[in-house]
């Protein structure tokens, strides 16, 4: 049984089908990167993963419990599964540290002295423990990124989605947020990614999908997808994306 | 080209600025003295001016019933004060009313927008005789029969209309993207209503209502006419007695003397936020 299983999952807005039955499977520690070019459904496939829109038909298994029957409190599948998103949307009123300590007092019900401790080791873990009191203005945009990132680990998620989260940065400030990245596959945390980077992909992912009009055209190992691409839709995009 | 005058060491973008500023403020002070003059000479050649003069700017007048207005005055600012907290409080929850999704505070949601619709729809004055009449009407015993408890009311329920409706400008304001991002980390909707949409909601409208209290703080006088003698009255009050109407530019000066440093203060607040957002 693997970590997350995808079987048949469509979802539209309006009369546009944004994901056209996709089945994807992620197992256990496993660095999934989704690629393609945006407007294939990259984005959609993740905030449909943590239930931040409902589906239409299919299903979404996370350790074989079905998260997308109807009328499920999505509350505590979202607790389980961290998010990250390519504009930080961290919250401006509040200090990096109050950021990353909200979620854990609110929805885990801890007092702020007892999440604490966890949350300054989080922010010491990423290079993070000298801006814990800044508002996120006061950040440039890697450590907001990484800010948003530790935030969602102070959840101990299961699972991590990461939507194309260097997309916004300063090309120089990319690298410290992928090295977070290459951090957590260390530890075995499972991750899906949707991500431009395709030099990261081919170097860090366990599986690329490479997504267009909502279906997944062709999955495989980087070796497989990048050296030697079956589809048309697959070499045309990757000879401009790695132009 | 060398330039050997005062003007060296500037730029020639520097001394083109230097001459338009010299320019603008030569143009400017001339506009100004002319209409200064022509307010200062014609307006004495007026036919009425003297009779003018004499019932609205009379000093003596105004040296005299000044004091006793400034005390009329502190029943404004009582009225305005416990006004004011109730405004915030019951315009916070009747936008939340507005905006909740829950099916069974659906009645909630019409109250609300039947409360919008009803008092931003009628005249305050409309509203302070209406409530501050009708209520007392009903008979009932001291104190609840105060003019002041049914017109602070009345003020209350028009002022909480408008500021219910900036509070939902200002809920919109904050970004979907804030909801997605509280919700992703399991957040219930009340609390990402609660801990992170409001307080940036509200940040963002400070100086929309500030307005609207110095609105409020004017709208205080239109009590006087269900029966407090708050300045306005009493200036009524010094004008029969003196038959002179210099107590109401008195009391004009009074107003002002509030109005406009929360003016002053309201426009910072904005400029403020505009730089912040930019």
């Amino acid at each position: 049984m693997a970590k997350l299983e995808l079987r048949g999952v469509v979802k539209r807005f309006g009369t546009a089908t944004v994901c056209d039955g996709i089945d994807l499977d992620v197992e256990e520690g496993q660095m999934v990167c989704l690629i393609g070019a945006s407007g294939g459904g990259k984005s959609t496939l993740l905030r449909c993963i943590n239930l931040l829109e409902p589906i239409e038909d299919g299903a979404i298994y996370l350790e074989g419990a079905d998260i997308t029957v109807p009328g499920l409190d999505p509350q505590i599948v979202r607790s389980r599964i961290g998010m990250v998103f390519q504009s930080y949307n961290l919250f401006p009123h509040m200090t990096a540290l109050e950021n990353a300590m909200l979620a854990p007092r609110l929805v885990r019900n801890r007092t702020r002295e007892d999440v604490r401790p966890d949350i300054e080791t989080l922010f010491t873990r990423f290079g993070l423990a000298d801006r814990m009191n800044n508002y996120p203005d006061q950040l440039s945009g890697g450590q907001q990124q990484r800010v948003a990132i530790v935030r969602a680990l102070a959840m101990r998620p299961e699972l991590m989605l990461f939507d194309e989260i260097t997309s916004a940065l300063d090309p120089q400030l990319v690298g410290e947020v992928l090295d977070v990245l290459l951090q957590l596959k260390h530890e075995g945390m499972t991750m899906i990614l949707a991500t431009h980077e395709m030099e990261f992909a081919r170097q860090a992912a366990d599986k690329v999908c490479f997504l267009k009009d909502g279906r997944i055209i062709e999955e495989g190992p980087p070796s497989a997808i990048f050296v030697a691409p079956h589809h048309q839709a697959t070499q045309d995009f990757l000879a401009r994306a790695l132009k | 080209m060398k330039d050997g005058n005062a003007a060296a060491g500037l730029t020639r973008r520097q001394r083109y600025e230097a001459a338009q500023r010299k320019r603008s403020i030569l143009i400017a002070a001339a506009s100004t003295l002319l209409v200064g003059l022509a307010i200062f000479i014609l307006v004495p050649l007026t036919p009425g001016w003297d009779r003018v003069k004499r019932s609205f700017f009379d000093i003596d007048t105004l040296v005299e019933t000044f004091p006793r207005l400034l005390d009329a005055f502190t029943i404004n600012v009582m009225i305005f004060l416990w006004s004011a907290p109730a405004i915030a409080i019951l315009g916070l929850l009747i936008a939340l009313a507005r905006d909740t999704r829950s099916p069974a505070l659906f009645p909630l949601r019409i109250f609300g927008a039947a409360f919008t619709d009803v008092f931003r729809g009628i005249p305050v004055i409309l509203t302070v005789y209406l409530i501050g009449f009708g209520i007392p009407g009903l008979g009932l015993p001291r104190p609840w029969n105060s003019p002041y408890i049914w017109g602070s009311l009345a003020l209350i329920l028009t002022y909480s209309a408008y500021v219910a409706e900036i509070f939902r400008s200002g809920i919109d304001s904050v970004h979907h993207s804030q909801r997605s991002a509280a919700l992703s980390l399991g957040l219930t909707e009340r609390q990402v209503t609660r801990y992170v949409v409001l307080p940036q909601a509200i940040r963002n409208v400070v100086p929309a209502q500030m307005n609207m209290l110095i609105a409020l703080q004017k709208d205080v006088s239109l009590l006087s006419f269900i029966g407090p003698v708050e300045i306005f009255r009493q200036a009524g009050v010094f004008k029969s007695l003196l038959a002179n109407f210099t107590p109401y530019v008195g009391a004009a000066i009074i107003f002002l003397m509030v109005t406009i440093p929360a003016t002053r203060y309201a426009d910072y607040l904005m400029a403020k936020q505009r730089q912040e957002r930019r």
